[in-house]
């Protein structure tokens, strides 16, 4: 199983690498103008993670955090889902980088291998920010009546964090 | 990816984080770890950023070389009869399923700022008016749900804090995604029917 992990970025790098030569790409101006692009994404996501951060690390060390998540513990006991990662289901489709921030938080309070850790982690890579997501489509396209858009979606992202938490368990327990 | 979203909504989670924190902290005589942890939490951001940079330019640039040397384009191919039963109002128009399969190939590989304007693109197309059609729904439900096959922004924070295995998350997260879009997709038929009875 490691080794297929271990195979899949030189395994991707190759194949695109392959691709480009056969269909005579220009490979390397497309991966440095790509880069220059990631540079401009990483320098997007840092101003809200700063603020995001600082607030959810705040939040921790005053010890409410610790009380929110024994709060919330019955309810996702029902669930099957790690009680810090409550908290994570509630600010998901609200918010990209509010979500970024508080799994970053999750994952290094509780270790980056840990069962919690992973849950946290799997939810992030499975889901998107919902409602952003709904006002760019049907805003850019002017569409007023979203019919039953959002309660589809938000069903959707339910099942996500359930499933999430299901199949971190099954495969790292 | 990780868009900042609603404003407004932001704005009072962050104030009541924060006014909640400072009142915890002051009853419980914490103030002092309190006002650290403000400054490690905006430390350690900036620390994760210089993590991160490396693998986000380095995968942007995968996907740009894949995006211009067809790979894109050739899953756009794949994907579009698929695709036709999903979205049957897509058959009459040719355009539509083009901007709709675009729409999935980007997202599958991981081009969400590609996917968006073709996303766009098809709801334009298949525009009548200014009610969702069942069509739409379904196309916003898929990308609400994140179908990709390689989240490079979450292997990024687990790579820079110290996972050395970043990727063994993948089946889990490819078995969740088919899941989440799966149950959307079944509720948005269900809301569907039950209006239209």
């Amino acid at each position: 199983m490691e080794i297929i992990f271990a195979s899949i970025v030189p395994a991707v790098l190759s194949a695109v690498a392959l691709t480009c030569i056969l269909k005579k790409t220009d490979l390397y101006s497309a991966l440095t103008d790509g880069a220059k692009a990631g540079l401009s994404t990483t320098a997007s996501i840092l101003p809200s993670l700063v603020i995001m951060l600082t607030a959810i690390a705040m939040f921790r060390a005053s010890g409410a955090l610790d009380l929110l998540v024994s709060l919330l513990s019955p309810l996702a006991k029902l669930i099957g889902i790690p009680a810090e990662c409550i908290p994570l289901m509630l600010i998901r489709p609200l918010s990209g980088s509010g979500a970024l921030a508080l799994g970053v938080d999750i994952i290094t309070a509780n270790g980056v291998d840990s069962l919690t850790g992973r849950t946290a982690a799997v939810m992030l890579g499975s889901t998107e920010t919902t409602f952003y997501t709904i006002s760019v489509y049907f805003g850019a396209a002017g569409i007023k009546n979203t019919r039953h858009t959002i309660p589809s979606a938000l069903i959707a992202d339910l099942v996500g964090f359930v499933a999430a938490a299901f199949f971190t368990r099954i495969f790292f327990s | 990816m990780f868009e900042t979203g609603d404003f407004m909504a932001m704005s009072k989670i962050w104030s009541a984080l924060i006014l909640i924190s400072f009142i915890f902290a002051a009853k419980s005589g914490r103030l002092e770890t309190l006002s650290a942890s403000a400054l490690e939490g905006a430390e350690s951001a900036v620390t994760l950023c210089l993590s991160l940079a490396g693998i986000i330019c380095l995968w942007s640039g995968v996907l740009e070389a894949m995006k211009r040397c067809g790979m894109a384009d050739g899953l756009a191919c794949i994907t579009r009869p698929l695709l036709g039963r999903l979205f049957p109002s897509t058959k009459e128009n040719t355009e539509a399923a083009k901007a709709v399969s675009a729409n999935f190939s980007a997202n599958l590989l991981g081009l969400g700022n590609a996917a968006t304007p073709f996303g766009i693109r098809a709801v334009q197309l298949l525009k009548s008016g200014e009610t969702a059609t069942d069509d739409m729904c379904n196309l916003v439900v898929m990308n609400t749900a994140s179908v990709q096959l390689f989240p490079a922004t979450i292997a990024a924070v687990r790579s820079g804090l110290g996972c050395v295995s970043p990727l063994d998350i993948l089946p889990a997260i490819w078995l969740t995604s088919l899941c989440s879009v799966s149950a959307g997709l079944a509720a948005a038929k269900f809301f569907s029917k039950k209006q239209w009875k």
